[in-house]
């Protein structure tokens, strides 16, 4: 039952900042917990995030073991044209999660 | 003789506040406990991992299933309307069994009883998102559990339970809730144990959890043996603090440390 939560805003003028907000949903097993019978439990995180503004990757980030459960991930960028963010999460045992917000910019 | 009078009754006062309940306008949400960024983090909707778990509960809401391959959404509706303060009168009296419940377990007989399919576990994700789903459609209105008569004898129960010492450290829930909510410990807020915002996502747990969850971890705290899930005496617990909450505003799904 993976979900993304996004928040982009609808519209901005043309030349503003704005922030891009996402949160995943994922359990970011670290990979260093034992069960009470002394097995390891196997490292299942997100490795990587991108996000893409028409086509182009405007911003990227690698994940490790040490980020908390349910990533929120916030970033600024500057509005240009009318268009679709497109993300994407990748992660251990085949994740793969993308979600998209339009933006009209005047 | 009147100066005497006053002075007698103020030391009455001050020594009855002591020892006895927060008073009304002194009650406080754990929220106002929290800092900026943990309560921006509860104020948005897309910054709330709460709001994960409400997700997936709008979408098992309408999921057929069980023997009677019925949804919640084919009796209830739209939960919009159909659930709009039901979480704020929980835990609520259950004529059948002629005891209180709370919304987990009334969910969860929900689930045997009409849909005819098997209840889900305490604290699994499924029974965690229903709940939140439809605490959800109770944001910001005001308690009212408790209002029931036949809860009397269960909230007092609940509420004997709250002052009772016990456990190696023989502390009562009341000791620190009640007498040292202003106070800290090992840095945190110790708070006034007003569950208004359950089911609720602590950072801590790094997920969505039940107020029985916070409950048990308290007892645990204390070094008392913790209760079952779905234990009575966790049941009047819940009661006795929902119905002590009563007229602050819903939260759920809350974030907290």
């Amino acid at each position: 039952m993976a979900s993304a939560l996004i928040n982009v805003p609808a519209k901005a003028k043309r030349g503003d900042i704005i922030e891009i907000k996402t949160l995943m949903s994922h359990i970011m097993e670290t990979g260093y917990r034992h069960t009470t019978t002394g097995e390891a439990v196997p490292r299942n995180i997100i490795t990587s995030f991108t996000c893409r503004f028409n086509g182009n990757e405007i911003f990227r980030a690698d994940l490790f073991p040490a980020i908390a459960a349910n990533p929120f991930i916030t970033f600024f960028t500057t509005a240009t044209e009318s268009g679709k963010f497109e993300f994407e999460w990748i992660g251990d045992k085949g994740f793969s999660e993308t979600a998209s917000a339009s933006i009209t910019v005047e | 003789m009147r100066p005497f009078g006053a002075i007698a009754a103020a030391l009455l006062t001050a020594s009855a506040v002591c020892a006895a309940e927060i008073p009304q306008a002194d009650r406080r949400s754990g929220y106002s406990f929290m800092k900026a960024d943990t309560k921006a983090m509860q104020d948005e909707d897309t910054a709330n991992p709460g709001m994960l778990w409400v997700l997936d509960g709008e979408a098992l809401w309408r999921r057929k299933l069980g023997a009677s391959n019925k949804a919640c959404a084919d009796c209830h509706g739209d939960a919009r309307t159909s659930m709009k303060g039901i979480a704020a009168r929980y835990p609520a009296f259950d004529k059948a069994t002629g005891r209180p419940v709370d919304l987990e377990q009334r969910i969860n007989s929900c689930r045997s009883n009409h849909q005819q399919a098997t209840p889900m576990p305490f604290e699994s994700r499924e029974l965690l998102a229903l709940t939140a789903f439809v605490s959800r459609q109770s944001q910001g209105m005001p308690i009212e559990t408790g209002a029931d008569p036949q809860l009397a004898p269960f909230i007092a129960r609940g509420g004997e339970r709250y002052m009772q010492r016990q456990g190696q450290l023989n502390l009562a829930c009341a000791n620190c809730h009640d007498d040292n909510w202003d106070k800290k410990l090992a840095g945190s807020a110790i708070t006034q144990g007003h569950p208004t915002g359950y089911p609720l996502y602590r950072l801590e747990w790094q997920s969505l959890g039940s107020l029985q969850r916070r409950l048990r971890a308290c007892i645990t705290g204390i070094r008392a043996q913790a209760y079952d899930y779905g234990a009575p005496e966790l049941v009047e617990l819940e009661l006795y603090l929902m119905s002590r909450a009563r007229g602050m505003a819903m939260e759920a799904p809350g974030v907290r440390p």
